[in-house]
């Protein structure tokens, strides 16, 4: 009885054995497998990158000897980008200051309307937000003919103060809406309390509704300082000469007018705009996924 | 009038008021609200007096565009007459709601009840104002960079303007919906139209179909809890979103160029590919090109997205379907799959019209080419960079705005459709 009583569980035990050398194998495969995929991808996602970082690198202007690791490494096109052969400067410049002051301006009147829809109930408040609504849903490019014909027209062609106006105003509708769900997530009661206090609308918005919207910030900041920096169709519009271009259009014309030629002072310049990008990019990645998912769920 | 209720009011100042409302600032009058009544006559009187030869001149010649050649330039006279129906429409807006304002005080004084005193209308005047103030200069920027020239740019559609009807040198004129239907009839225009609407059909679907797939699934396959090095793989997967679109569409362009570019020259021979496709020549194979590259780019935004939701996924669900005995397959399609495509919907959509539109990597890709024979537009391109084109180079302003006219349409109706099946409407709060 005993020894029949001890070989049940012996065999209770075995099989618990196999089974974990089961879980464990399929544990295995599993992992492998993942591992498998998700190195494939990240060659994939690298190798661009790191092909433009050796291009930039590599002497000479032409692709063809072009190695992914040099033989040799070379700073010319680096030196070229800043020495006057090119407007790279110039366009870096002319990127920087109008991204940041897109991002300024469309802060500022975004942080206003939201706050404005968020909080206060007045007449008209309901078409406002339909319009917005509309507009949001408008790309912005339908303007795109109205802007080329009249910027020959009014003489605003090169004008950067126009190109910085336009982008604000397209930013507007869309970014409210984001921040107007994340303002109706902070409870009213914080203004209610401090307008006990004897706190007027502006007294709030500046000292208790903006400290607490700073995720939204962040992520407004970083579209409205992004978007400038990636168009092309707007600015290509009314940007004609190569002392005005942004980024982009500089560029682009550096890279189409003779393909191949310049490629590898082109890749030096892509370097030198994808590292700070990038980097506040995943800087800021945090705080990006938060802010728009709470500002969706709540609608 | 009213013998419905009880406490018929025997006064009538609401509708008094309002009638007497209709000349600026005399309703607020009669309510004895002074200040309030200045302020509307004020701005009412100035701008109908001083804007009266604007406002004529405006109407004229948005209806005419023009009559007489030296003088008069139709485009100038069909933007000054936007702005002036632009500027009509705010200060009818005003017009109204000084009538309205009229009207509620005066329901308030038939009510019995007193009115603010003086310093209260002072201190109400500047609460109530708050928000107009707060939003007038978004919106005025609003109407004058984003409204305006959507409304200008589609009141082209329905003119003559093109290249061989230019001002100064010729006057345009109305033509009604005459470049649609050129558009639908004129063999010319019509195959293109459809080939380039097709394509863009195709290529929406398959670049935003693929970027989400992907996205969704290498988000599901990095999750696992006993991955290690996740954090680092997460930040390499996010690195195409983080890097500047132009830039990478530009580097893809080089390394696809068929002459000198590293996936012709060394990785296809390197896999065993002796003849490569030609990449920017072949119609084909440049659609494929973009179609990878859009995956490539795209995926990564999915994926954030999608972790941040797999993230908030309560672990007790997964062990009480483990407890259930439910293998892995079973629990990824009975609650991640269902709870991630449910909350990551709208992100999905706006894939979808984003790719619509994506102008940039058509454009900056291969410049919309290759060129195809007979047609009116390249190869590869989609309706946005189509009509770019027909602006900025052919100067078909009245074809590129009906197409811009068209494709608005179907935009703001997906977007429309969309925003009906979220609950955003239900939600007090949102509108």
């Amino acid at each position: 009885m005993e020894s029949k009583v001890t070989q049940m569980e012996n065999e209770v035990l075995r099989r618990a054995a196999n089974k974990h050398k089961s879980i464990k194998q399929e544990r295995l495969i599993r992992l492998t497998l993942t591992w498998i995929v998700v190195l494939a991808v990240c060659v994939i996602i690298i190798y661009p990158l790191i092909w433009t970082v050796g291009a930039s690198f590599n002497p000479g202007n032409s692709l063809m000897s072009s190695t992914m690791i040099p033989e040799t490494i070379s700073l010319e096109h680096y030196k070229d980008l800043f020495n006057g052969k090119t407007d790279y400067v110039i366009w870096y410049w002319n990127s920087l200051k109008i991204s940041f002051l897109t991002m300024i301006f469309t802060l500022v009147l975004v942080s206003f309307t939201a706050y404005s829809f968020s909080r206060f109930r007045f007449y008209g408040r309901k078409n406002g937000l339909m319009l917005f609504l509309l507009l949001q849903m408008i790309p912005q490019f339908c303007a795109l003919i109205a802007i080329f014909v009249l910027s020959q027209m009014l003489g605003m062609v090169n004008s950067h103060w126009a190109l910085i106006l336009i982008y604000v105003g397209g930013m507007i509708p869309m970014n409210t809406y984001l921040m107007k769900g994340y303002l109706d997530a902070i409870p009213k009661d914080m203004d209610e309390s401090a307008r006990m206090d004897g706190a007027g609308h502006m007294r709030i918005f500046v000292e208790i509704i903006m400290p607490l919207s700073k995720p939204i910030i962040a992520v407004i900041a970083l579209f409205a300082f992004t978007g400038p920096l990636g168009d092309f169709i707007l600015s290509s519009t009314i940007l004609r000469t190569p002392d005005k271009f942004t980024l982009p259009l500089g560029l682009y014309n550096m890279v189409s007018q003779a393909m191949g030629a310049s490629y590898t002072t082109y890749a030096a310049g892509a370097v030198l705009i994808s590292i700070p990008v990038a980097a506040l990019f995943l800087w800021l990645q945090k705080f990006f996924v938060s802010g728009l998912t709470a500002g969706g769920s709540k609608g | 009038m009213t013998a419905t209720s009880a406490a018929v009011p025997k006064t009538n100042h609401a509708l008094t008021a309002a009638l007497l409302a209709i000349i600026p600032g005399f309703g607020q009058f009669y309510n004895k609200q002074w200040v309030k009544g200045i302020i509307f006559a004020f701005f009412l009187f100035c701008f109908f007096l001083s804007a009266r030869d604007l406002i004529s001149h405006g109407i004229w010649g948005l209806t005419t565009l023009g009559t007489e050649l030296p003088r008069d330039n139709s485009i100038f006279l069909l933007a000054e007459g936007i702005v002036v129906v632009l500027m009509l429409l705010l200060v009818l807006t005003l017009w109204g709601i000084s009538i309205h304002d009229a009207y509620a005080c005066g329901k308030t004084r038939d009510e019995g009840k007193e009115l603010y005193s003086l310093k209260r209308q002072y201190k109400n005047l500047f609460d109530r104002g708050f928000p107009y103030l707060m939003i007038a200069p978004g919106f005025v920027l609003l109407v004058f960079v984003v409204i305006f020239p959507i409304v200008f740019g589609f009141a082209l559609a329905f003119t003559s303007y093109n290249l061989y009807n230019t001002p100064p040198a010729k006057l345009v004129t109305w033509v009604g919906f005459k470049t649609f239907t050129n558009l639908f009839t004129l063999q010319m225009w019509r195959s293109t139209f459809f080939d380039v609407l097709g394509w863009t059909v195709v290529w929406t679907v398959l670049a935003s179909t693929f970027q989400c797939a992907v996205g969704v699934l290498l988000a599901i396959l990095v999750n696992q809890k006993d991955l290690k090095f996740r954090s680092i793989v997460r930040t390499i997967f996010i690195l195409p979103w983080a890097v500047p679109g132009f830039v990478t569409i530009l580097v893809f362009a080089g390394m696809f160029n068929d002459s000198f570019g590293v996936i012709n020259g060394s990785i296809l021979p390197m896999l065993g590919v002796d003849d490569p496709p030609r990449w920017l020549i072949d119609p084909f194979w440049t659609k494929t090109a973009l179609i990878m590259m859009q995956t490539w780019l795209g995926f990564p935004f999915v994926f954030a997205m999608t972790t941040g939701v797999l993230q908030a996924i309560p672990e007790d669900l997964y062990e009480a379907a483990t407890m259930d005995g439910a293998t892995s397959y079973v629990k990824l399609k009975t609650i991640t799959l269902p709870l991630v495509l449910y909350s990551i919907a709208p992100i999905i959509i706006t894939q979808y019209t984003f790719n619509f539109n994506n102008f940039n990597i058509i454009y900056l890709f291969n410049g919309g080419g290759p060129a195809v024979a007979g047609s009116q537009a390249g190869g590869t391109d989609i309706l946005v960079s189509w009509i770019y084109k027909l602006t900025m180079s052919s100067s078909q302003y009245n074809i590129a705005s009906a197409i811009t006219i068209l494709l608005s349409i179907f935009v703001v109706s997906v977007a429309l459709w969309q925003f009906r099946r979220s609950n955003a409407f239900k939600n007090e709060d949102m509108m």
